[in-house]
C-alpha cells in the first residue's frame, strides 16, 4: 500500500514535470523573440548583450516595411468587414435550418480550412492571371475573405449554439418581424461571438503568408510576404522587431476574442 | 393600429373563435399533421393532449404562424390568417423554455410587445405593472432574468404573453419544467387567469392529469390526427378508442367478444354495457382500476379473481389481481377500505364488479374498415 | 425589405458565403483538375504517370509522409501526457495552461517559424545550451534539414492535437474512473481499460488533424528545411514558379487534395468536424 502510494506520487511528479516542460516548449520560442528584438547587435544572441531599439527604428524608417505593414492592415480590415457579415449570415442560416442543403453548404464553407493553402494559392493565382487580378489589393482581400469565412462560421455557430431560438419566435409573437427579432433579441446575446469572429477574421488575414506570396507583389506586397522573402535570403534582425509587434498584436486580439466568447456561454 | 386601455386587460371583450380546416404538414417522408380539423369556441380553454411526436406542438406552431402548413387553412375570428406572418397575428404565446430575453430585465421583457407596437412609455408603464400584478409579481420589474426561480420565470412568461391583450393565447407545455407541487399550483392559477381574462386559450401538454384539470375541452392527438375531441368527462369516461382509453387514466384493456348491442363476453363471463357496443372483432374492454369495486352479492358484471400483490400508496392501495383463466388487471381501492377491514390480502380471492355505465368497450383500431 | 425577404428564405443567407468559396476555391480546383490531364495540348495521364516514375516526385511524397508521421507521433507523445496532466489541475492553473497553448495558436505561423530559425541556428540558443551543458562538443546542424522542419512543425501543430484531445478528455465522466476503482481496478488498469479507450476518438481526430495539416505544409519546411527537404507543397510551388509546369503542379495538388479530403472524411466519421475545430 505504501509502496503503491510512493510510486503513484512519483508518477504524478513525473507527469507534472513533463506537462510543464511541454508548456515551456510551446511558449518559450515566442517569448524569446521579444527580448532578442531589442538586441543591439546584428547577431541575435540571448540574452542580448546590449539593449537598443535599433531594429524598431530600422522598421519605422524603412518605407518598404511600413508600406507593407500599411497594406497588410488595410487588407485585414477589409477582410474583416467582408467576412464577418458573410460568415454570420451563413451561421444563422445553417443554425436555423436542418435541411440537407444547409448541411452540404456547411461542408463547402468549411473547405477553405481543409484545402492546403499552397493549393489555394496556385489555384487562385491561375484564375487571377486570366482576369488580371494578381498583384491587386482587391484580389488579396477577396482571397483572404474566402479563407476567413470558416473561422467566422465556426465562432458564430458556437455562439448560436448556446442560444435558445424560441426567443426569436417569442419576439415575433410579441409583434416584431424576423429581422427585428434578430437585431433586438439574438444579436445582443451573441454579440461576443460576432466580435470574436471579426477579430479572428482580422488576425487570419494579417498573418496569412502562402496565398499572399503568390497573389501579392510590388506595391501590393503584404507584410508577411516581405518577411518571408527577407527570411529566405538572410536572418534579418528587423524581422525580430516586426515579429514582436505581431506577437503583441495577435495576443491582444486573441485575448479580446477569448473574453468575447467566454462572456456569454 | 389597435388601441390599448389599461382597464381592458382584465377581460377581453371579444374572444376569438379559431378554425383549423384540413391542415396537413409533412417533413420529408414523415406526416406530422394529417388533415387535421378543429373548431375552438370563443373564450374556450382547449387542450391539445398527446404523446411526443403526436403532432400537437406542430399544430400549435401552425396556429402561431411559425410553421406553414402544406395544405389547409387557418381562421382566427373570421379572418384567414394562413399566410400572415407570426408578428402580425397578435397571439400571446408562452413557450416551453419560457424564452425570456436574458439581456433584458423583467419589465423590459414584459414591455417588449408594447414597444414593438410603439406604445408610449407613459402608457406602457401601467400596463406592465398591471400584467405583473396579475401574475403576482408586483415589484419584480427591475429583476434580472437569471435572478428568478423557475416558477417566477414562468409567471414573467405569462405576463409577457398577456400584456398586449391578445384575444388568443397559446401555451406550449408551459409547466413541464416545474416540480410537481408548483406545477399543480400553477395549473389552478392559469385556470383562474383564463377565467379572468376570458381570452381563447390553446394549451399543449402530454400530461393527461393537467389536461383534465384545466380544460373546457380536450383534443387527444395521436399519430398526426385528432383521435378524440370532448370535455374532460367525455374523454375520461367514454373513450372512443383503445389509444385514448390507454393514454388517459390507469386502465387495463382486455380483449372481449361481442354478445349483442349491450353486452360482451369477458373471460367467459357476460358483461352488461350501458352504452352501445361498437361493431368489430377487435373489441377491448376498458378496465379502469379505480372503477372496480369489491362486489356485493347482487352486483352486476362480477369478476372473481385472486389478489396476487397488494401495494400501499398512501391515499390508496393498488391490487394486482388475476382471474382463474389468467386475465390480469389492477384495482385501486381508497385507504379507508383497508381500515374498514374489507381489503383482501395477498393470495386471497375476491369478487370485483364493474358498473355497466363504466363498462366501456372500444375497438382496438377504430380506423380499420369492415 | 430585401433583407427581410432574405431572412424569410433562410437558404439565401448561405449564398454570399457559397459564392465566395465557390469562385475562389471550387472553381480554381476544378480548373486545376482539368489542367492536370492536359499535356502539350492533348489529353494525357503523363502528369500522374510522372509521380510514380520520376524519383524526385516519389522521394518528395515519401519525405512528406515521413515528416507528417513523425510530427504526428511527436505531438501525440507530448500532447497526451500534457492533456492528462491538465485534467488534474485546479481551474485557475488549467486556465493558465490553456492560455499557454492558445498563445502559440494565436501567433503568426511565420513568426513562430522565425523564432525557431533563431533558436536552431548554428550559434543559436539551443546549440549554446547543448554545448554549455556538455551534451555536445560541436554545434549540431539543427536546421536546413528534416530535423529543423520536424521541430518547427511539431511546435506549430501541437495545439491542433491538444485542443480537441483535451476537449474529448473533459467529456469523459470522472465517475467512470471512480467506479472502476470501486470495482477493484488499479489506477493503471483503469487507465488502460477505461480512460484510454474513451479518449481514443479525440486522440485519433487530433492526430489525423495534425497529419492532414502536416502534409499540406509549405511555409515551415521552406524556411526551416532549407532547400534540401522538399515536401509536396514545395513540389507544387517549384513546378509553378521555377518550371511554369502547371500540369505537373495541378496533378500533385489534386493527389494531395484527395488524400487530405479523404483523411478529413475519416476524421469526420470519428468526431464531427465542428467538435474538432471548436476544440
Amino acid at each position: 500500500m505504501r509502496r503503491g502510494r510512493e510510486r503513484s506520487s512519483l508518477a504524478s511528479l513525473l507527469l507534472s514535470g513533463l506537462g510543464i516542460a511541454v508548456l515551456i516548449f510551446l511558449v518559450m520560442p515566442i517569448f524569446i523573440v521579444v527580448p532578442m528584438s531589442f538586441s543591439a547587435s546584428r547577431f541575435l544572441s540571448f540574452p542580448p548583450t546590449a539593449l537598443s531599439p535599433r531594429w524598431y527604428l530600422e522598421f519605422f524608417g524603412s518605407p518598404e516595411w511600413t508600406r507593407a505593414a500599411w497594406v497588410s492592415l488595410q487588407i485585414a480590415f477589409a477582410t474583416c468587414l467582408l467576412a464577418t457579415p458573410i460568415g454570420v449570415a451563413a451561421a444563422y442560416g445553417i443554425h436555423t435550418s436542418s435541411s440537407r442543403f444547409s448541411r452540404a453548404a456547411y461542408t463547402v464553407l468549411m473547405m477553405p480550412l481543409m484545402v492546403p493553402h499552397i493549393i489555394v494559392a496556385i489555384g487562385i493565382f491561375f484564375i487571377y492571371a486570366r482576369i488580371g487580378a494578381n498583384n491587386t489589393v482587391v484580389g488579396i482581400i477577396l482571397a483572404h475573405t474566402m479563407l476567413a469565412v470558416p473561422f467566422v462560421l465556426i465562432t458564430s455557430l458556437s455562439g448560436l449554439q448556446g442560444f435558445d431560438m424560441a426567443q426569436e419566435r417569442a419576439a415575433q409573437s410579441l409583434g416584431v418581424n424576423r429581422l427585428e427579432a434578430f437585431l433586438k433579441v439574438t444579436a445582443p446575446q451573441i454579440k461576443g461571438s460576432i466580435i470574436a469572429s471579426a477579430l479572428f477574421a482580422f488576425v487570419s488575414s494579417l498573418d496569412e503568408v502562402v496565398v499572399s506570396l503568390f497573389l501579392s507583389g510590388g506595391p501590393s506586397s503584404t507584410l508577411p510576404k516581405r518577411m518571408f522573402v527577407a527570411l529566405r535570403d538572410e536572418v534579418d534582425p528587423t524581422i525580430a522587431a516586426i515579429s514582436s509587434m505581431l506577437i503583441i498584436a495577435s495576443l491582444a486580439i486573441g485575448l479580446a476574442a477569448m473574453v468575447g466568447t467566454r462572456k456569454r456561454a | 393600429m389597435q388601441r390599448f386601455r389599461q382597464d381592458h386587460l382584465d377581460t377581453t371583450e371579444n374572444p376569438l373563435a379559431i378554425e383549423v380546416r384540413g391542415i396537413t404538414k409533412t417533413y420529408g417522408p414523415a406526416t406530422v399533421l394529417d388533415d387535421v380539423s378543429l373548431e375552438i369556441r370563443p373564450g374556450e380553454f382547449m387542450t391539445l393532449l398527446g404523446p411526443s411526436g403526436s403532432g400537437k406542438t406542430t399544430l400549435l406552431n401552425v396556429i402561431a404562424g411559425f410553421v406553414h402548413p402544406d395544405r389547409g387553412r387557418l381562421l382566427i375570428g373570421d379572418e384567414d390568417v394562413t399566410d400572415k406572418p407570426p408578428h402580425r397575428r397578435g397571439i400571446g404565446i408562452v413557450f416551453q423554455s419560457y424564452a425570456l430575453f436574458p439581456h433584458m430585465n423583467v419589465a423590459e421583457n414584459v414591455a417588449f410587445s408594447l414597444k414593438a407596437r410603439r406604445i408610449s412609455r407613459a402608457e406602457a408603464g401601467p400596463m406592465v405593472a398591471n400584467a405583473l400584478s396579475l401574475v403576482k409579481l408586483e415589484g419584480f420589474g427591475e429583476r434580472r432574468i437569471d435572478q428568478l426561480s423557475g416558477g417566477q420565470k414562468q409567471r414573467v412568461a405569462l405576463a409577457r404573453a398577456i400584456v398586449f391583450q391578445p384575444k388568443l393565447i397559446l401555451m406550449d407545455e408551459p409547466l413541464s419544467a416545474l416540480d410537481k407541487q408548483l406545477r399543480e399550483h400553477m395549473q389552478i392559477e392559469i385556470r383562474a387567469l383564463h377565467e379572468r381574462l376570458g381570452a381563447t386559450t390553446i394549451y399543449v401538454t402530454h400530461d393527461q392529469r393537467e389536461a383534465l384539470t384545466m380544460s373546457n375541452r380536450i383534443a387527444v392527438l395521436n399519430r398526426a390526427r385528432i383521435e378524440q375531441l370532448g370535455t374532460p368527462f367525455e374523454i375520461y369516461d367514454t373513450p372512443t378508442s383503445a389509444f385514448v382509453a390507454d393514454f388517459i387514466g390507469e386502465a387495463v384493456l382486455a380483449g372481449v367478444s361481442r354478445c349483442d348491442d349491450y353486452s360482451v363476453l369477458l373471460d367467459g363471463r357476460r358483461m352488461m354495457c350501458a352504452s352501445k357496443v361498437p361493431i368489430g372483432n377487435d373489441l377491448v374492454l376498458v378496465i379502469r382500476s379505480e372503477k372496480l369495486r369489491l362486489a356485493e352479492a347482487a352486483a352486476e358484471n362480477q369478476i372473481p379473481a385472486i389478489v396476487r400483490k397488494r401495494i400501499f400508496q398512501g391515499e390508496s392501495h393498488l391490487l394486482f389481481a388475476e382471474t382463474a383463466n389468467g386475465l390480469t388487471f389492477t384495482v385501486r381501492q381508497p385507504s379507508h377500505v383497508e381500515s374498514d377491514g374489507l381489503l383482501p390480502g395477498e393470495g386471497g380471492s375476491a369478487n370485483f364488479s364493474l358498473h355497466p355505465a363504466h363498462t366501456v368497450v372500444v375497438r382496438r383500431d377504430p380506423k380499420a374498415e369492415y | 425589405m430585401i433583407v427581410q425577404h432574405l431572412m424569410q428564405k433562410k437558404a439565401m443567407l448561405l449564398i454570399p458565403g457559397l459564392l465566395v468559396v465557390g469562385a475562389l476555391l471550387i472553381v480554381p480546383i476544378v480548373w486545376l483538375f482539368a489542367l492536370s490531364f492536359v499535356s502539350e495540348g492533348r489529353l494525357s495521364l503523363e502528369h500522374y504517370q510522372r509521380m510514380f516514375d520520376d524519383p524526385t516526385y516519389v522521394k518528395s511524397f515519401a519525405v512528406t509522409f515521413q515528416i507528417a508521421g513523425t510530427v504526428t507521433g511527436l505531438t501525440i507523445l507530448l500532447g497526451y501526457p500534457l492533456c492528462f496532466w491538465m485534467l488534474r489541475l485546479k481551474p485557475f492553473w488549467r486556465g493558465i495552461a490553456l492560455t499557454c497553448i492558445l498563445i502559440p495558436f494565436w501567433t503568426s505561423l511565420l513568426v513562430r517559424s522565425y523564432a525557431w530559425l533563431i533558436l536552431l541556428q548554428r550559434r543559436g540558443l539551443v546549440n549554446n545550451w547543448l554545448q554549455s551543458l556538455g551534451l555536445t562538443e560541436e554545434p549540431l546542424a539543427l536546421m536546413y534539414n528534416v530535423t529543423g522542419t520536424v521541430i518547427g512543425m511539431t511546435h506549430i501543430l501541437l495545439p491542433f492535437l491538444v485542443l480537441p484531445l483535451f476537449a474529448s478528455m473533459q467529456r469523459i465522466d470522472g465517475d467512470l474512473m471512480r467506479a472502476a476503482a470501486a470495482l477493484g481496478a488499479t489506477p493503471v488498469f483503469a487507465f488502460w481499460r477505461i480512460f484510454f479507450p474513451l479518449s481514443l476518438p479525440g486522440l485519433t481526430a487530433g492526430g489525423l488533424l495534425v497529419f492532414v495539416l502536416s502534409i499540406g505544409y509549405y511555409v515551415t519546411p521552406q524556411l526551416l528545411g532549407g532547400g534540401t527537404t522538399v515536401m509536396a507543397g514545395q513540389l507544387i510551388q517549384r513546378n509553378v514558379e521555377l518550371f511554369s509546369s502547371w500540369g505537373a503542379a495541378s496533378a500533385v495538388s489534386l493527389v494531395l487534395l484527395a488524400i487530405v479530403l479523404l483523411l478529413f472524411w475519416v476524421m469526420n466519421r470519428l468526431v464531427p468536424l465542428d467538435h474538432v475545430f471548436r476544440g
